[in-house]
Formats: C-alpha cells, structure tokens, sequence
C-alpha cells in the first residue's frame, strides 16, 4: 500500500500516536499502582509464599481428620463413613449414626438458633417499622427529627454484629439474649434504612387526602402509607430473616448462643467429627431456610399483586 | 330511586339496608376475623414460650450494667497511654486482609464462574455440581471458615485471608455464572460466525461483556469483605478483631469505643473509594 502523504493524514497519525501514547501510559500507571497495593498488603499482613506453602498441607490434614474417626484405642484412623456400615447403629463406627450420635442435642440448639433468628428479625422489624416513618424525608420533613433518627439507624447498623454481641454479653450474660440483641438492633438498623426508602417512595396522594380529611399525622401514617408499603417491607423483613439464620449460626463464637457455641467448643477440643457433624447441619439448615424463603417471599409478592 | 340513599335525610332503614347489602364495609367477615385472632393468639403463645427459652427478665436485669459501661466507653482522660501504634497496625492488617482475600478470590472464581454458566457448560451434571460446590464455600460463614483455618495453621491474618478467599470465591463464582449467563448472544455468536475457537468466543464474545460487571461485583465484595475482616479476629484470625477482643476481655471499654469508631471510619473509607470506582468503570462502560 502507497504511503499517503498529506498533512491532514499525518495530524492524524500524530494525534493517534499520541492518544495511543496517553492510554497505555494511564494502563502503566494503574498496574503498578496496584502493584504497590498489593505488595504493601502482601508485606503487612505478611502473606508470603513460603509461609502459605507451609500452611496450606496442614489445612489439608486438618479436612481430612474431619472425615474421619479413630474406632478403637491405637488403631488408625477410617473414613467417618464407608458402605458397609451406612445404616449401622449407634454403636456401629462408620455408620450415619454414629457420626451424628449427638443428634438430639445438635437439633436442640438449632431449633434454639432460628427461634434466635426469628425473634431477632421480629425485633428488627418492629424497630425499622416504627423509625422508618420519622426517617424518611418525604413525611417528616427536613427538622432535626430526621438527621437524628438516620444517624441512630446508622449507627445500630455499621457497629459489626459479633462485637455488639461481644459487648453485650457482659451485661446481660452469656447466653442467646446477648445474641438476640446484637442481631435485633443490627436488625433495626438495616431494614430502618430499607423501609425508609421504601417510604421515600410511596405515593403521597393518600397522605394528602388524610391530611385533609383532618387526619392527623400518626393517623395518614396508618391509614395513607402503611397499606402501600407493607408488601415492600415483609419482602425485605424475609430476605434480613435468612440473613440472620446466618448471623445466629455464627454469633455463638463470643459466647451469644445458639449452635455456634457449640461448634466453637468442638473446635477448640479438636472432637473433629463432630465439628464435620455440625457444619453439615448447618449448611443444610442454612440452605432449606434460604430455599423456603423464597418460596414464600414468591408467594407474598405473588398474592398481593394479585389483590 | 329505591336503592340511592340521600345523604340529608338518612333513615335508620337506610342504614339497615345497606348493612345486608355491604356487610364487610360495616364488620370484618368471620373468616378473616378468625384468621386475625388466630394470628394474635400464636403470637402471644409463641411469645410465651421464647421467654420461657430465653428468659426476657435478664434484659432488666442487665440494662443497668450496660450503662456503666456506656459511661466508661465515653471516658477518653487516658488516651495518650494507648498503644496507638499496635492499634493502628492492626486496623491497616485487616484493610490488606480484605484486599488480599478478595483479590484472590476474584481471580479463582473467574474460571469458576464460567464453569458454572449455562451458556458455556451445557451438561447439566457437571453445572448442578460446581453450583452446589459454590453453595458450600458460601453457605458456611467467613467466621466458620476462619475458625477452622486457625486451627489448621495457627493464630494470624493468613488464616483470615484463606477464611475471606474461600467464603468469597462461593459468592463470587456464583454472581459471575450469573453474569456469564446474561451475557448477549450475538457477539459470541458474531465470534463464533468469524470462525473462533470455542476459547476464543469466550475470551472475545463473552469476557469483554462481562469484565466491567465482574469488577464492579469484586469492589462491592471488597467493601463488605472489610467489614467482615474487622471481625475475623476475635476468633484468632488476625487484625483489628483480636486487638478489640483483648480490651474487651480486659474491660478497657474507652478502647474498645475508640477502637469500633476507628472501624467505623476505615470502613466508610473504604466504602467511599470504592464507590467512586464503581461509578467511573460504570460510566466508562
């Protein structure tokens, strides 16, 4: 091909170079950039290789002690199951029972952790449901109300759950109280943000006619906003529910009750297959909430669009 | 005009009338009255039983104690004796550990994701399987994973980092087969058409769709990580977390106040930079 020799073309060959230039010298900036990043994260939290390489076989020997048991005194160990013995009793090692022989106890603190999680949630909601109305701009108006109560919200919801909970167990004990606090004013805080915007949006017409039929401002609350809104917030209300099923397997760990109590002890004695034991039940509890959740959460949306 | 009633001269027949021809305007139907008294009386039975569970009483009992320490957590007269250097070094440990965790857990769940799309793994096995391995890592929260991890290695942030990187590379993986799975047909198709290999539909058709998505998804994933990491350390995974949970256990609650504050603050950092760069890689789209 003939070169073409014209100045427009080399102004445009020169300003191609140049944006070509540009753009690659921006690419170079922002690696090493994040080359720096990384290597200030990497010598800070001291990740380096070799200690990596060195921790990665025992994670590996750990997983595999959880799947497996010691039957008898000095024998080795087996695989926590294995075909033969599947349906085998209590007493029988290898066998499903066997494995879950605290069965019963296990269960117990499940049923203890989601009746934590739904009482947690309740809590939440009744917290959120009566903030969101001061919180939001649209009927409260721009006083001081709503800055105080969206900074309290703010607040009860950027505090971590497991340090509230952490604090909270001084006062009031260890136990699922503490835990059930923690959750419920993380709760309050985060479903009070949701449901204020859900209020944010809400069509004031009804608010108006309230307001005009003498209603005072408690009364167009209830009457005028409240019957649009409630979809929104059970919505809301049930996906916080499943995370909360989460939260309460976990805020055991400082001492909040429910199942992670549990699991943070057989951790700590090494009882390996009992730890392998619970993880199962709470990931298969975790799962079937989620699934129902929706479920429901399908249904709710379902019926009242309906209406 | 038998049925119009006249607003000026109401009788009391035109009450009676129209109670038999609006019956549910005047009373709630009896189903749906059942329905509300039913609702009320599990409520308070149910209610019943979780004081009988968890003993309510004790929130009385302890709201007291919680003042003392609201009122010791307000107390800073001894803020320069802090050990402010170990604080600050714990609380920069646990902003790396969330980077490092969720950077490498973007990087895995990449080819993950695209194991787990339906428009690149048709078999319907092979998909149902790395889904459900996604449900796994996600499934079981970054505390378990990280107490588990600190018993397996040892007390320190590599613990925390794997516990961050596992836990995350299950939401991850599963947001980014999303993601691959709403991809627009027709540049891969456009790709495939100009005769590529099925890699390369993939690395042309699909990923330059994807890219932006998946960054974005990563950052929001770095912001949340962060506020987990502050956590992670009071089971022993390092950072901020087992600075907070020693003064907890050794009552400094003016500390502890400081120390959540300063959380409070890295975090809104954080959440600040990040958005910024998720606005730019939309907008630059």
């Amino acid at each position: 091909m003939e070169a073409i020799d014209h100045p427009a073309y080399r102004a445009f060959l020169a300003r191609y170079a140049e944006l070509r230039r540009a753009r690659r010298n921006e690419t170079a900036l922002l690696i090493a950039i994040f080359g720096l990043l990384v290597l200030i994260s990497v010598i800070a939290s001291g990740f380096y290789p070799d200690k990596l390489a060195a921790g990665v076989p025992k994670i590996g020997e750990y997983f595999g002690k959880l799947f497996s048991i010691v039957p008898q005194r000095g024998a080795e160990p087996v695989p926590v199951l294995s075909f033969a013995h599947l349906f085998g009793g209590v007493k029988q090692p290898q066998s499903i029972a066997y494995w879950f022989y605290r069965f019963g106890t296990y269960a117990t603190l499940l049923w203890q952790t989601i009746q934590m999680a739904i009482l947690a949630t309740a809590m939440g909601f009744t917290g959120a449901f009566v903030l969101s109305f001061p919180a939001a701009r649209n009927l409260a108006g721009h006083g001081p109300v709503p800055w105080t109560v969206r900074r309290l919200l703010e607040l009860m919801r950027s505090v971590p759950q497991v340090v509230l909970a952490f604090i909270l167990v001084w006062p009031f004990g260890i136990g699922p109280l503490a835990g059930i606090l923690a959750i419920g004013i993380h709760s309050t805080g985060a479903l009070g943000k949701l449901f204020s915007e859900v209020n944010e949006n809400a069509d004031m017409r009804p608010v108006e006619g309230m307001t005009a039929a003498g209603g005072k401002w408690a009364q167009s609350m209830r009457y005028g906003v409240v019957p649009q809104v409630l979809p929104g917030f059970l919505s809301y209300a049930l996906l916080r529910f499943e995370i909360n099923v989460r939260s309460s397997t976990i805020i055991g760990f400082v001492g909040a009750g429910g199942i992670g109590q549990e699991l943070k002890r057989v951790i700590g004695f090494n009882i390996y297959e009992e730890v392998s034991a619970i993880a199962i039940l709470i990931l298969i509890i975790v799962m079937l909430i989620d699934l129902a959740s929706e479920q429901l959460r399908g249904w709710l949306i379902g019926s009242l669009a309906a209406r | 005009m038998s049925g119009s009633i006249h607003l000026d001269r109401i009788s009391q027949a035109d009450i009676e009338r129209a109670r038999t021809r609006f019956p549910t305007a005047f009373a709630t139907p009896w189903p749906q009255r059942t329905l509300h008294i039913a609702i009320a009386v599990t409520t308070v039975a149910w209610l019943g039983y979780l004081h009988w569970l968890f003993d309510f009483g004790k929130i009385f009992a302890g709201i007291g104690k919680l003042w003392v320490i609201v009122g010791l957590m307000v107390n800073w007269s001894e803020f320069a004796t802090w050990d402010h250097v170990e604080i600050l070094q714990s609380m920069l440990e646990t902003v790396t550990m969330a980077f490092l965790g969720t950077l490498l857990a973007s990087i895995v769940a990449m080819p993950l994701g695209f194991l787990g799309a339906r428009n690149v793994i048709p078999g319907t096995a092979m998909r149902f399987l790395t889904r459900r391995l996604f449900d796994v890592f996600r499934g079981l929260d970054q505390l378990i994973w990280a107490l588990v991890f600190v018993r397996a290695m040892g007390l320190g942030p590599i613990a925390g980092i794997l516990a961050i990187f596992v836990a995350d590379t299950g939401v991850l993986a599963k947001l980014y087969s999303e993601a691959i799975e709403h991809a627009e047909r027709g540049q891969m198709d456009g790709v495939r058409a100009a005769g590529a290999a099925k890699l390369m539909t993939l690395r042309l058709g699909v990923l330059p769709q994807v890219l932006p998505v998946m960054l974005s998804q990563a950052l929001y994933q770095l912001e949340s990580n962060s506020r987990e990491a502050t956590i992670l350390g009071l089971v022993g995974a390092g950072g901020i977390g087992l600075r907070l949970s020693e003064r907890i256990q050794i009552n400094a609650w003016d500390q502890v106040a400081y120390i959540i504050m300063l959380i409070l603050a890295t975090v809104a950092a954080i959440d600040f930079v990040s958005r910024r760069i998720r606005t730019r890689l939309i907008a630059g789209r």
